[in-house]
């Protein structure tokens, strides 16, 4: 490729942050997946290329369960977070007029507290002497403390779908924004109902956005340690505790290495299905 | 409008209400007992105190762990929003082989799950034999700040008005020279956003430090250790109120500028901008 004196001057300028990229995220990646072919002796690491640790991440019967419960409660999670969010999303979209702004910075603001205090704080609220239990017997709802409601894979749900419904809601209302609102009304004037001009017109328009809202959740939330770690228990574990375990405790960073890979590969997997039948989807009335 | 688009906002509208009340819970309930008097975070409140802030004061390793944090934040929030505002200038002013590439790399920290990064990044440094410490920290933060960083500055590069770069040059000033008199000025409100920003998201970061830190620890990884002695958490969420404070004070600031920014340039004030668009 012909460089002229424009893109010259653009990569140099993009060089750094791309120096800094290369060196700190492309490399150490490059590195685990090497890693992942490789055992642990002891104290040292054995280099002769193996598929020993894939063997065992994709047959043990823990790593099966665990890798099928953090799928499960991450796509539920997802579905949940996005259910929950679009309404709020459509509500600021379409019907807040003034104060837009307000809404979404208040939307936002919940995020950027601290995530293990407001991860912690359910905990807090869900306990066994916890917020809730104290409030609803004191108000004598109940008789004794609720104990369904920690460490169990329910509170996990609940814990992700409150910390993450922020990323579902902003993208999900940029999509309706950018909805011409005179194609909503041209479907009312060939006689289209409210139920079906939002099915045929706004809900495939806001397609990309729902898309986007999905994987956005659906990706770090496999990733989740600490909320699998402080609510869910025994029964609410997840892959990524048992990476965070492979490299620390148990001192075994290829096999940690292998499960890390074995998720994102999975979670990849999905995610590009889930892109390629939302597009389709979305792509019905075009 | 039919009926039901008639009966439709206000349920609409009670809903939206229901899920702020929902995504506030947690937060409200952290000034709440902050306060309270009971060593137990439970209901009912039992009377007011200000003795969990006192007790903070008197903790020793609170404070190096705030030192450290603020040392973290500062250096991330400096080098992620001067390699953010490289990446963003070159990205809205620029047409350059294998953008898409390149900025697709940049941006990934921002779909690529913590703990990833995290792992990614201990194993190369245990192999290098490089001691973990706060720069360790640094090192990682600064990567997940980029794409926050570039999200709020290419909006401030883009909407830079090329012509009057040309004029500078016609009127015989450097590249460096209007850089600085004219560009710089322009974006300078963005810039200070986008510090902002970064700071309070390594400030927040739990993840990453928890792999990378050393001896040295932040502050989350400081309340983390705390977490497992339930005689602490009062003082916890005390602490946890000082964050939140401090966190939508930082927003509001950064919020302010952006907005400044916006009607420097002259554009829609109301558009919502850094990430959001």
């Amino acid at each position: 490729m012909r460089l002229d004196a424009e893109g010259r001057r653009g990569l140099t300028l993009i060089s750094p942050t791309l120096i800094y990229a290369l060196v700190m995220l492309a490399a150490p990646l490059a590195m685990v997946v090497t890693f992942s072919f490789w055992t642990q002796n002891y104290l040292d690491i054995d280099t002769t290329f193996t598929l020993d640790n894939y063997h065992e991440a994709w047959t043990q019967p823990i790593y099966q369960t665990l890798m099928a419960r953090s799928l499960i409660i991450s796509v539920v999670v997802t579905v949940v977070t996005v259910l929950l969010a679009f309404p709020v999303a459509y509500y600021i979209s379409f019907r807040v007029t003034r104060r837009k702004t307000l809404w979404l910075f208040l939307v936002t603001i919940p995020f950027w507290t601290s995530y293990l205090l407001r991860v912690f704080l359910w905990k807090v609220i869900l306990g066994y002497n916890g917020v809730l239990n104290s409030a609803l017997m004191g108000m004598g709802f109940i008789d004794e403390p609720l104990t369904f409601l920690l460490y169990n894979a329910n509170a996990v749900v609940l814990t992700l779908a409150h910390a993450w419904a922020p990323f579902a809601i902003l993208p999900i209302f940029v999509a309706l924004e950018k909805i011409d609102r005179s194609l909503l009304e041209a479907a009312e004037d060939l006689g289209d109902g409210p139920w079906r001009r939002f099915r045929r017109v706004t809900l495939p328009l806001a397609m990309p956005g729902v898309i986007a809202a999905t994987l956005i959740v659906l990706i770090p939330t496999v990733g989740d340690f600490i909320t699998p770690r402080l609510v869910g228990g025994t029964d609410g574990l997840m892959i990524a505790n048992m990476i965070q375990i492979q490299v620390g405790r148990a001192n075994n960073a290829p096999l940690g290495a292998a499960l890390a890979i074995s998720s994102m590969v999975v979670v990849g997997t999905l995610s590009v299905l889930i892109f390629l039948v939302g597009r389709r989807f979305g792509g019905r009335t075009r | 409008m039919s009926r039901i688009s008639r009966i439709l906002p206000n349920w609409l509208g009670i809903y939206a209400v229901a899920f702020m009340l929902f995504l506030y819970a947690p937060v409200v309930l952290l000034p709440l007992f902050a306060f309270n008097s009971s060593t137990i975070i439970a209901f009912p409140l039992t009377g007011y105190t200000t003795e969990w802030f006192t007790v903070l004061w008197e903790t020793e390793a609170l404070h190096s762990a705030v030192r450290n944090s603020l040392f973290v934040g500062i250096t991330t929030a400096v080098l992620s929003t001067l390699l953010g505002a490289c990446a963003a200038r070159a990205m809205a002013r620029y047409r350059f082989p294998v953008k898409r590439g390149i900025v697709g790399l940049v941006m990934l920290p921002l779909v690529l799950p913590e703990i990833i990064v995290g792992v990614a990044l201990l194993v190369v440094l245990v192999q290098l034999g490089v001691p973990l410490s706060l720069w360790t920290v640094i090192g990682g933060h600064v990567l997940i700040c980029i794409p926050f960083a570039i999200a709020i500055l290419n909006s401030a590069f883009a909407s830079l008005d090329q012509s009057l770069e040309e004029a500078s040059f016609d009127l015989g000033e450097s590249r460096w020279g209007t850089f600085r008199r004219i560009i710089l000025p322009l974006v300078m409100p963005g810039v200070i956003s986008s510090l902002l920003i970064t700071f309070t998201i390594s400030l927040d970061e739990f993840i990453i430090a928890f792999f990378l830190t050393g001896t040295d620890v932040t502050l989350p990884v400081y309340i983390w250790s705390q977490l497992r002695f339930p005689a602490k958490l009062p003082s916890i969420m005390a602490l946890g109120t000082i964050m939140l404070a401090l966190s939508v004070l930082l927003l509001i600031t950064a919020e302010w500028f952006r907005r400044r920014a916006a009607r420097r340039q002259g554009l829609d004030v109301q558009a919502p901008g850094g990430f959001v668009g």
